[in-house]
This record gives C-alpha cells, sequence and structure tokens, in this order.
C-alpha cells in the first residue's frame, strides 16, 4: 500500500533524485550525453586537424604499392605489392611467432612446473632462481639481451660455426638444411593418417571394453608405437623418399636450407621463456590446489601412483590451470608486438611502423592495427572460455 | 624367541640405542637429493648444469670483469670478463638521464621524499603515521615541482628527464593515477545500469586486448589529432595519460575481484542502514575489498613498471634508451652483455623486492585456513 501511495506523489524535480529507479535511469542518460559530447568534440577535432594538413580520412592507400621489404616473408612478397599484402605478410609473421612461442612456452612451462614441486631440493631452488630472474626482468630487456648476444657474439658468415654438417650459426641467422620430399612421400603421411584414425578408433573400442568387462589394454603405449611405427616402415618401403637442400656458402652469404633470422630467434626464445616462468607458476598453484586428500584417497583404493596422476590429480589441476594460461597466452601474443624494437617483421613493425611512415595515415592505420589484435584478443578468450565451460566442475 | 618373554624388573630395562638419526647434513642430503632413483638422476643433472653455468658466469661477472676502463678496446686488453666499466662511467645516464648535472640532487631528494611518502602506505606500524599518510597526499605535488621546476626552482624540461627516473616516474605516476580510475571502472563494472556497466566492460576489455606499445603508438602518432587545433603538449604526458588508461583496466579488473570477494550481507547491511550507494561504497564495501586487493595491486604494479621500458620505442630516453645510445657509441660497441644485464639487474632488484612484499602481505591477509 505505501509504495502506491509513494507512487501517487507527484513528481518533483527532489524526488526524481532521490528515487533510486529515476536517479538510474537519469544517470544513465547523463553518462550517454556525456559520452556524446566527448566523441564529437575528440571528432570535429579530428575533422578540422585532418583538415588543416590538408589529410583525408580513407582506406585506399591499403591497395598502392608498399615499396619495401621484409626479410622474412611466409607467402610469397616483394616490394612492388601492396600495403594489404605487406600487412598480411606482417600479421602471419606475428602468428608464426606467437604459435611457435605459446608451444614452446607450454612445454617448459609444465616442466617447469612440475620441477618446483619436486622434493630435490637442488632442483627445486635452481628453478625457483629460473622463475623468479625471468619473471622480474621486463620482456623487451630479455628480447634485446638475446637480440644483441647473437649479434654480437655469433661470428659472421664466413666464419659460421657449424656444430654439425650442414647446420651453421653466424649473426645472420641460423641456417639448417631443408627436407626436400620426394615422390612416394605421399605414403608416409597416408600411413601417419591412417595410424591416428585407427588410433582413435582403437581407444573408443578398449574404453567401450573396459566398460563392459573391465579388461584394460594400455591404449598410450600401443598408440605410441602405432602412430610413431606405421610411418616408419612406410618409409623405408618407400624407399626412403626425402633428401636434405644443405646451405652452402656462396659469395656473401648462404644459399640454400632453412634459415632461422635473429630477430625471430630472439624473439621467440625471449618471449617463450620468460611466457614460461608465468606458466610455470599457474601449473605450480594447479597441481598444489588439488587436496592432498585426493591423493591418498586414490592410494587407499589402490590406484597405482601414475595412474593417479593422470587419472585424478591432472584433471582436477588443470581446470584451476588453464584460466590464467589463456591470459599468457595472450599476453605472449601481444608481447610478441616488442618485435619492432629489434626489427622482427611482425604486423606492428610493418602496418603500424613502415606504412605508417611511408602514407602518414596514422589513423587508418592505428584502427586497423588495434582491431587486429582486438580480435584476435577476443577469438583466444573465446575459444578458452568455451574450453572451460567444457572441463568446468559441474555442480548443483 | 627368549628375548620377547624376558621381563624385568622396573627400573632395571638396559637402555634402548638411541633412534635413527632425524636431523644432521647426511640424513638431509640422503632425504631430498638421494631417496629415489628420479631423485638421483635430477640431482646428477642439476649439479652438471650447475657446473656449466656458475663458475663461467661468476669468471665473466666477477673474478675476471674489468671495473676500469676507457673503451671497449681497453676493457679487452685487460680482461676477457665483463667490462663493466662501460656502466660505470655512464652511471650518472643511466639513472638520471640527460637530467643536469648539478640539479641531479633534486632528483635524489625526490626519490628520498617518495620513499618516506609510500612507507605509511605499505607498513602499518609506521611511527606517526596518520601525520606521514598527510604528507603522502601532498608529495605528488612537491614531487612534481621538484623534478620539473617552478616555485624558485630552476626549470627543467621534461625531455630532460629521462633513465631509471624516467621509469620510476612513469611507473608511479601511472599507478598513482590509474587507482582511482580502476576503483571507477570496477564499480561501474559491477553497477546495476546497463549502459554504465557496458561502456565499463567495454572500454576494460579494448584496453586488455590491445598491446601497450600500440597504445603508445597512438599516444605518439594521433593522440594530437584529437585534441583542439594547434594544442600541443609534450611526449612524456601523452605517455602518462596512455599508461593511466591502460593500468586502469587491470586494476579495475583487481578490484573487481576484490569487491566480488566481499559477501552480498555486507551490501545488504549497510543499504539496511540507510547509507546511499556511495556511502556504502565508501565506508563499508571499498576499505574491506581494496584491502585484499592491495597484492593484486602490487602485482599489476611490478607488470606496469617492467612495461615502462616500452617508450624507448616511441623515442623517450628511459634506461634501455641510454643502454641501446651507449652500445652505439664507437667506443663501447658490442657490450649487449653488459648493458643489458646491468640493467636487468636493476630491475630485478625492484621487482623481486616488489613481489616478496606482495606475497608476504598475501601471507598476512590469509590468515587461518591453512592446514
Amino acid at each position: 500500500m505505501a509504495a502506491i501511495e509513494h507512487d501517487s506523489e507527484p513528481l518533483t524535480l527532489g524526488r526524481l533524485w532521490s528515487d533510486k529507479r529515476y536517479r538510474a535511469v537519469i544517470t544513465q542518460i547523463l553518462v550517454v550525453a556525456g559520452m556524446f559530447m566527448l566523441l564529437a568534440f575528440l571528432a570535429t577535432n579530428a575533422v578540422q586537424n585532418l583538415e588543416a594538413l590538408g589529410k583525408t580520412f580513407g582506406f585506399d592507400f591499403l591497395w598502392a604499392p608498399a615499396g619495401y621489404d621484409i626479410n622474412q616473408t611466409l607467402i610469397p612478397y616483394d616490394s612492388r605489392e601492396t600495403h594489404f599484402r605487406a600487412g598480411v605478410v606482417g600479421l602471419l609473421n606475428t602468428g608464426l611467432v606467437a604459435i611457435t612461442g605459446c608451444i614452446f612456452a607450454t612445454i617448459l612451462g609444465f616442466i617447469l612446473g612440475v620441477l618446483r614441486l619436486s622434493s630435490n631440493w637442488l632442483i627445486n631452488r635452481i628453478v625457483y632462481c629460473y622463475i623468479e630472474f625471468t619473471r622480474n626482468v621486463p620482456v623487451l630487456v630479455q628480447i634485446l639481451l638475446w637480440h644483441g648476444v647473437i649479434v654480437s657474439t655469433l661470428p659472421g658468415v664466413r666464419q659460421a660455426l657449424s656444430p654439425t654438417e650442414g647446420v651453421f650459426l653466424s649473426n645472420r641467422g641460423f641456417y639448417v638444411p631443408k627436407p626436400v620430399f620426394e615422390d612416394g612421400f605421399m605414403l608416409v603421411i597416408i600411413a601417419f593418417l591412417a595410424a591416428i584414425a585407427g588410433m582413435v578408433v582403437f581407444s573408443r573400442w578398449a574404453k567401450k571394453h573396459q566398460e563392459a568387462t573391465g579388461q584394460i589394454y594400455p591404449v598410450f603405449s600401443i598408440g605410441v608405437a602405432a602412430i610413431i611405427g606405421l610411418p616408419l616402415i612406410a618409409f623405408f618401403v618407400a624407399g626412403m623418399p626425402l633428401a636434405f637442400e644443405m646451405p652452402e656458402l656462396k659469395g656473401f652469404n648462404f644459399q640454400g636450407g632453412v634459415v632461422v633470422r635473429p630477430e625471430f630467434a630472439a624473439l621467440w626464445f625471449a618471449l617463450s621463456i620468460y611466457t614460461a616462468a608465468f606458466i610455470a607458476e599457474n601449473v605450480r598453484s594447479g597441481i598444489q590446489s588439488v587436496s592432498h586428500g585426493q591423493t591418498e584417497a586414490a592410494f587407499a583404493l589402490g590406484i597405482k601412483p601414475n595412474w593417479t596422476m593422470r587419472l585424478i590429480i591432472v584433471p582436477q589441476a588443470l581446470r584451476v590451470i588453464v584460466p590464467p594460461l589463456t591470459s599468457q597466452y595472450l599476453n605472449l601474443t601481444k608481447n610478441s608486438s616488442l618485435a619492432i624494437a629489434i626489427g622482427y617483421m611482425d604486423i606492428v613493425a610493418t602496418f603500424g611502423g613502415i606504412t605508417l611512415n611511408q602514407t602518414g595515415k596514422e589513423m587508418e592505420v592505428m584502427i586497423i592495427v588495434l582491431t587486429i589484435y582486438l580480435t584476435i584478443s577476443l577469438l583466444i578468450s573465446a575459444f578458452m572460455n568455451w574450453y572451460n565451460r567444457r572441463i568446468a566442475l559441474v555442480e548443483r | 624367541m627368549a628375548d620377547t618373554t624376558q621381563t624385568y624388573e622396573p627400573g632395571t630395562h638396559p637402555d634402548l640405542p638411541p633412534p635413527m638419526a632425524t636431523r644432521g647434513p647426511i640424513l638431509w642430503v640422503r632425504k631430498n637429493l638421494l631417496s629415489s632413483p628420479t631423485n638421483i638422476f635430477l640431482t646428477v643433472v642439476s649439479v652438471y648444469l650447475l657446473y656449466l653455468f656458475v663458475p663461467g658466469a661468476l669468471n665473466w661477472a666477477l673474478f675476471d670483469a674489468v671495473w676500469d676502463a676507457g673503451s671497449r678496446a681497453e676493457c679487452r686488453e685487460i680482461g676477457q670478463g665483463a667490462c663493466w666499466a662501460l656502466a660505470e662511467v655512464r652511471f650518472g645516464q643511466f639513472i638520471y638521464g640527460f637530467y643536469p648535472e648539478h640539479l641531479r640532487w633534486r632528483v635524489d631528494l625526490t626519490a628520498v621524499l617518495f620513499i618516506l611518502a609510500i612507507l605509511p602506505l605499505l607498513w602499518d606500524k609506521t611511527p606517526f603515521r596518520t601525520q606521514m599518510l598527510m604528507f603522502s597526499a601532498v608529495f605528488p605535488v612537491i614531487g612534481y615541482f621538484l623534478l620539473v621546476g617552478g616555485l624558485g626552482l630552476e626549470p627543467v624540461e621534461t625531455t630532460k628527464i629521462g633513465g631509471f627516473t624516467l621509469n620510476v616516474v612513469i611507473g608511479v605516476t601511472g599507478i598513482v593515477a590509474s587507482l582511482p580510475l580502476g576503483i571507477l571502472l570496477a564499480l561501474g563494472r559491477r553497477s546495476h545500469m546497463p549502459i554504465v556497466r557496458t561502456l565499463c566492460v567495454m572500454f576494460i576489455e579494448f584496453i586488455r586486448g590491445v598491446p601497450l606499445i600500440t597504445l603508445l603508438f597512438v599516444a605518439s602518432t594521433m593522440l594530437n589529432y584529437f585534441l583542439p587545433p594547434g594544442t600541443t603538449f609534450d611526449l612524456i604526458l601523452r605517455v602518462l595519460i596512455m599508461v593511466t588508461l591502460f593500468s586502469s583496466a587491470y586494476i579495475a579488473e583487481v578490484v573487481r575481484g576484490g569487491l566480488q570477494a566481499i559477501p552480498k550481507g555486507q551490501i545488504e547491511a549497510a543499504d539496511a542502514m540507510g547509507l546511499r550507494y556511495w556511502q556504502s561504497m565508501r565506508l563499508v564495501v571499498l576499505p574491506q575489498a581494496l584491502k585484499i586487493s592491495i597484492p593484486g595491486i602490487v602485482n599489476t604494479f611490478v607488470g606496469l613498471f617492467k612495461d615502462t621500458t616500452l617508450v624507448v620505442i616511441i623515442g623517450l630516453t628511459d634506461v634501455l634508451g641510454v643502454g641501446r645510445a651507449s652500445l652505439s657509441d664507437a667506443k663501447w660497441q658490442g657490450l649487449a652483455w653488459e648493458v643489458y644485464v646491468f640493467i636487468a639487474i636493476l630491475f630485478f632488484i625492484c621487482c623481486f623486492s616488489m613481489s616478496r612484499y606482495s606475497i608476504y602481505l598475501e601471507k598476512k591477509l590469509h590468515t587461518g585456513h591453512k592446514r
């Protein structure tokens, strides 16, 4: 009753502000108005400034010839191609370092995280020192350090170190033999795919069989044997259809082979070992978060130690590990933009650096670069949220 | 079997052998280093790794190092180790940048006052805490005038502020300025007003989704476009604005974590007592939420402080800029190890002590729920 009477009171200016519901509406209207005013202010300034400089807003420059070279390209590119293509090359380079970096960082991080929990005092301390050192030094310093070390301590091309045949280490890059696939290699690939398909079927069958009879097959060891063994047999049957193209010193540089540039090597290495330290801490806290009672209960049920790890500890620990792992992947991807400091041609260096300077289209270029990073971030977090939901604990 | 049936009169039983040692170096080694085959293997591997790296590193950094020389060539004549002479010759630049030499005392004074200003915030047993906190509140103004000049002090151009000082200035200003903004964003993200909430979420996710370096590029290349024609203001200020916006998004997420940890009953109780929204936030919720988010804020600060090195990419001469400049000096070329290891140690000392502090805080705040 009180509420109705209250509502029938005349709407006064004072009441508009003291009633929670009206106040919420008014505040939001004010916020929107403020936002629009701010945006209008910024936009008019931008229009005026661009006019004063005689610049126009538009994305036509994307199709103009870029006119600069990129030293590492995953797709064919030369300086006569468009800015758009240069951007794509840069984006692929970002992707390359981000993906390889994430893989290496994850492997290293998991190993270090487990070793950090080892009862061995010595290894425990070593890993602790490693983690604290890498985590507390800016990643840019580490990138510059490794780049500086490669460029200033490795010898020049002519005196390149050659630890084994066909491998050359010089300050212009690491040269390794390039595998050349001859005809008949298809057979190996087919064997590999067949082995994987067979193992998927076999593991499903084994699971059903176990549920029905309780018998357990060593699926994992059989799987490893089949996936490695089958392609190997196919390789020999096909008559070893694989050759290596050796890098050779011709003139001032090496010809042939696969080259890993010092910029890529330094960036990849620094980003991975930096991120691995963070992942190691996530893994450690994840494993520690599984209550000790779980292990004790598993042992009490007579489950073997390595099965306890695989079936009881790891699945529970993963729930704690995965969310922060996502943000580490994101961080690595974002940190890969530091490539510009050492001249690795990623999206920021090609598009945000050279294209921006050449065309003077600051606004358009920055909008594109920011949108690309935002899209990558949102995609990674969307994927990880989906994964997270899949493995989340189903509660009542 | 005869032994077991033997009986003794009370007090006549012969002394039992002493129990196995539960302490002592040998037992410690056996328990911690050699308890199982895997363990032995790990010990061997780590001893080998230590043997591989530690003597070489120590020789390089300390025993064979050269502390006094005029150029790289001179260094190499004296010894094969690190050429720390470079860091020694340019130490002033590494710390102060191009700050005029006769005014460097002002930077030192600011640093001392800064320590006095943060002491009461970090340590709740500081003597005269209330008075000290008042000093903390006015410190930013004092620090500004000390560094930039004015009020009778000789003015110094902001471009002259450089070296490690610049990193500290950007880091501290960024975190101090972003704290209120971050708290507002966190409150906005938990607000019941859909438009306010959406705006806050969009801002936070946008900032967290892009790398800081692109935001710095925005600051250096296109921020001027959005200001009234004719306005120019210096790069450091633009960088400070961007860094503040950047860290406010991260602070907002930390504070949101703190807010979520406060039971709903607290807000309901505040409502029941007739407190308005801002009153209940200021008096009831935020004091509790901020207290538990301090470790997270310190961690954000560590991250931001490390990120201040990125300003070198847009052309400011921070400690890394000084380092790169000295590497391109013909006299000192090729000393990448020395320069970057020196800078790394500088950052390590600062960041490691801060992360230890945040661990100490976490331990202090989490009482009682441990086995």
